[in-house]
């Protein structure tokens, strides 16, 4: 698993550098995700576009980095790819994270809504 | 006119990936629209891994096989394995997971079987001679190049 980090903005972006987010990988993303976003800023941004293919223990694992974050911030999801983006709309997580087509439009979210 | 294809893996996360990856190429390959892969690929992806994470779960992994049958206007995959059978042998319901409460509540499991329910048009699940037996269809329309 490999990820990515970097600060826009005010927010945290992390790029998930791998094709799938599947049951081979779940754990090691929830634990590189713990990693990478125990301290930071109160919003996290989640790059999926690298990612093609994510079944139920990538959601989940998902799911749980936002849990690790805490009550006080919040994780977005952007350049959903569409089989991605069907798997969150199918268990309708899709109400439960805010979604951005690309990267872009989640930071341009939040330079509006930042200061 | 009727392609058959078949393959088989032992029940490992890794080799699971390889199986469900070489099942799609083949699809794709035999002119199945794009967007209909991934709907096969979610609802294979959640069958194996229930076989990898339940019906081998404590043993020994066992092996996956896995037939294709395709048709002119339908996909059946059928994937057996050797491992312990489906509770009270029967097909989970997959309803779907409660979303409402907080977010520290959030369920991390529980959808495989709702995707298999809402992507296959027809499912059969048997259980026979040790073996567990999962039939699932997709109807579909080829495009021949």
């Amino acid at each position: 698993m490999s990820l990515t980090s970097s600060n826009i903005d005010g927010a945290q972006i992390v790029a998930v550098n791998s094709e799938r987010i599947d049951a081979a990988m779940a754990i090691q993303f929830k634990e590189d995700m713990r990693v990478q976003t125990e301290t930071g800023p109160a919003r996290v941004i989640l790059d999926l576009s690298q990612v093609k293919f994510i079944d139920s223990s990538g959601l989940g694992a998902i799911v749980a980095a936002m849990k690790q974050l805490g009550g006080a911030r919040r994780l977005d999801l952007a350049g959903l790819t569409p089989v991605v983006e069907k798997v969150f709309r199918l268990t309708r997580m899709d109400t439960v994270f805010q979604l951005y087509a690309t990267l872009d439009e989640a930071t341009n979210a939040t330079a509006e809504t930042g200061t | 006119m009727v392609e058959t294809f078949a393959c088989s893996f032992t029940a490992t996360e890794l080799e699971a990936r390889s199986g469900i990856s070489a099942v799609v190429d083949q699809l794709r390959g035999l002119g199945l629209p794009t967007g209909r892969v991934d709907e096969v690929q979610i609802v294979l992806a959640e069958a194996v891994n229930n076989v990898v994470e339940h019906a081998y779960a404590g043993h020994t992994p066992g092996d996956v096989n896995i037939h294709c049958n395709l048709a002119s206007d339908r996909l059946t995959i059928y994937v057996q394995d050797a491992g312990a059978p489906l509770p009270d042998h029967q097909l989970p319901m997959g309803a779907p997971q409660d979303l409402t409460g907080p977010v520290e509540d959030l369920p991390e499991g529980g959808f495989g079987w709702f995707l298999i329910h809402e992507l296959t048009s027809d499912i059969h699940y048997e259980r026979s001679e040790g073996h567990n037996n999962l039939q699932l269809s997709f109807e579909i329309q080829v495009t021949h190049n």
